[in-house]
């Protein structure tokens, strides 16, 4: 940020693009490998964790200056095994499916470094509504990671999209698509793609900045 | 022109060496494999030799397009992608549709060999790479066997091999169990000579023992392969599969049935001899080729799958750097004798 005076909404978008939890910090890639190989099963993780991040980022951010330095991460991790508890029971409640298909995993949100780590980059030091806002931009990012990989396993590896058939006449599924390998084969392909489309603007960008310097 | 010869020429070693470039040696590969391709065409008929075919484009097509979008020279015409390409096809079923052929080569040849670096680099077999890949993305259409010597086998092509990419294919040939599965599921044992003389269904260019071994021999009498390899896979296999027919002969089939069913022969001759993802020294190859033989074992015996030559040389491949490390050549002076 620097002294650029930052407002709410370079916060929520930044976590879109710029600093993207999965494709550009790669944080969070364990349920992003595990869980997304259906498009609902990506959708469903992405709003548990961005109701997470949100209510951890708002509550640490609330408490920055009550938390001692030095107790910090255990103070964090109880702040949001509080919430990734209430999750636990909601998703339950809505869809004991839902909850079986994530399984472990709503669990593991505890642990999902990108939640502690924004606690402790962004929320610690920063205003609640701000701290929000972050939240919010990070959960949009991560689910969005999510679903398009949750997608391209789930059109390939099952032929549905949503659970609905796409190609009704015998498409051949690509099984591994579903399987473990298949979310790193997935993640791969949109990680490439995102980077090249990174180095184009990179490029762009030099090069706008040399036509400017020039005239 | 004299004078230039007597430039002062700087270079790693070796110095000398025998003449066999890249080229000449994936020559002679070629010619060690024309038998046992030929009798594939022979036993499964039309649609093995244009799986055959699909396979060998699809690799060098890949590896050609790769080079030049990456802008380098393409490196094609050292043949050795093109052996590549007929070894992966001859593990492939012989009814298995051609895009998904092309699939598997496209993968094997980018992801186990180019993203590596190329030629010399690859980790793993590139060829056993795209098998893995097909295994695990199609494995109803890679575990369906076409009869051998079937009727009309050259005027008729299968349904399955010309399916519309990405659909279904549908299947019209006549098909049967391999010996490894009715071993598994069935327990019943196919004989010996039946195997050897590639009688028996199975994937393309795995059934003919006789004929594999020809080529090995033929490759190991020019001193273009390392035959501790093969050597130390049949004797471990052997001795291993010896000893559990000794405690049951019900359950566990005979050495012999176990060296000439499935992949064994093709993968141990022309798959683990990989000069780039085999190790280097010969003590290293003896415990290599151990610890694919241990594998294969364990896998046909007690795996999921009846088959599991393609992970135990992917398997080994992988360790075969720390055996590298492990086993290191003793340096000339030093050591034994040395005072």
């Amino acid at each position: 940020m620097g002294k650029k005076q930052s407002n709410s909404t370079d916060e929520f978008v930044k976590g879109l693009w710029r600093d993207n939890p999965v494709f550009i910090q790669m944080l969070g890639l364990c349920p992003a490998l595990a869980v997304s190989n259906t498009a609902i099963n990506a959708l469903a993780m992405g709003a548990a964790t961005t109701f997470v991040l949100v209510m951890a980022g708002l509550s640490v951010s609330l408490l920055r200056n009550f938390i001692p330095r030095e107790a910090r991460i255990v103070s964090y991790i109880c702040i949001i095994a509080t919430f990734v508890t209430c999750v636990d029971y909601a998703i339950m409640a809505i869809s004991i499916e839902l909850h079986r298909a994530l399984g472990a995993f709503i669990a593991l949100i505890v642990v999902n470094c990108l939640i502690l780590g924004r606690s402790e980059a962004f929320a610690s030091k920063n205003r609640p509504a701000l701290a929000v806002m972050d939240g919010l931009g990070m959960g949009a990012g991560f689910t969005a990671a999510l679903f398009f990989i949750g997608v391209m396993r789930e059109v390939l590896g099952s032929g549905t999209l949503f659970g609905v058939d796409l190609f009704p006449g015998g498409f051949q599924t690509w099984t591994v698509m579903v399987l473990p390998s298949g979310g790193f084969f997935a993640m791969a392909i949109w990680l490439l793609l995102v980077n090249r489309i990174r180095q184009y603007q990179a490029e762009a960008e030099k090069r706008a900045g040399e036509q400017e310097a020039a005239s | 022109m004299a004078r230039l010869s007597k430039l002062l020429e700087i270079g790693s070693s070796p110095h000398v060496t025998d003449g066999a470039s890249t080229d000449v040696i994936m020559r002679n590969v070629f010619m060690a494999l024309l038998p046992v391709t030929v009798f594939a065409v022979y036993a499964f008929g039309a649609g093995a030799a244009l799986v055959i075919v699909a396979a060998t484009a699809s690799c060098v097509l890949t590896e050609h397009w790769l080079c030049r979008w990456t802008g380098q020279p393409s490196t094609v015409g050292d043949w050795s992608i093109a052996i590549t390409g007929l070894l992966y096809g001859l593990t492939l079923p012989p009814d298995l549709p051609l895009w998904m052929v092309f699939a598997g080569g496209v993968f094997g040849v980018a992801i186990g060999k180019f993203l590596f670096g190329g030629l010399g680099m690859n980790a793993f077999n590139p060829a056993l790479v795209g098998r893995a890949f097909l295994q695990a993305a199609f494995p109803q259409a890679m575990t369906h066997w076409q009869a051998p010597f079937a009727e009309g086998r050259f005027e008729h092509i299968p349904s399955s091999v010309l399916a519309m990419p990405f659909w279904e294919p549908a299947y019209d040939a006549v098909t049967t169990a391999t010996p490894l599965a009715l071993m598994k599921f069935e327990a019943e044992f196919a004989g010996g000579r039946e195997l050897a003389a590639g009688l028996t269904s199975g994937s393309v260019g795995e059934t003919c023992g006789v004929l594999i071994l020809l080529g090995g021999v033929y490759l190991v009498a020019r001193n273009m392969m390392n035959w501790r390899i093969p050597a130390s896979i049949f004797a471990t296999v052997a001795a291993v599969t010896w000893a559990f027919q000794l405690y049951d002969p019900a359950t566990y089939p005979g050495p012999v049935f176990m060296l000439f069913s499935g992949g064994l022969m093709l993968g141990a001759v022309f798959m683990a001899t990989d000069m780039v993802a085999s190790p280097i020294t010969n003590a290293g190859c003896w415990l290599y080729g151990a610890l694919i033989g241990v594998l294969v074992v364990v896998i046909r015996f007690w795996g999921g799958m009846p088959e599991g030559v393609m992970y135990a040389i992917l398997l080994a491949n992988a360790v075969s750097p720390h055996i590298d490390n492990l086993i290191q050549p003793r340096v000339f002076g030093t050591g034994r004798g040395a005072g």
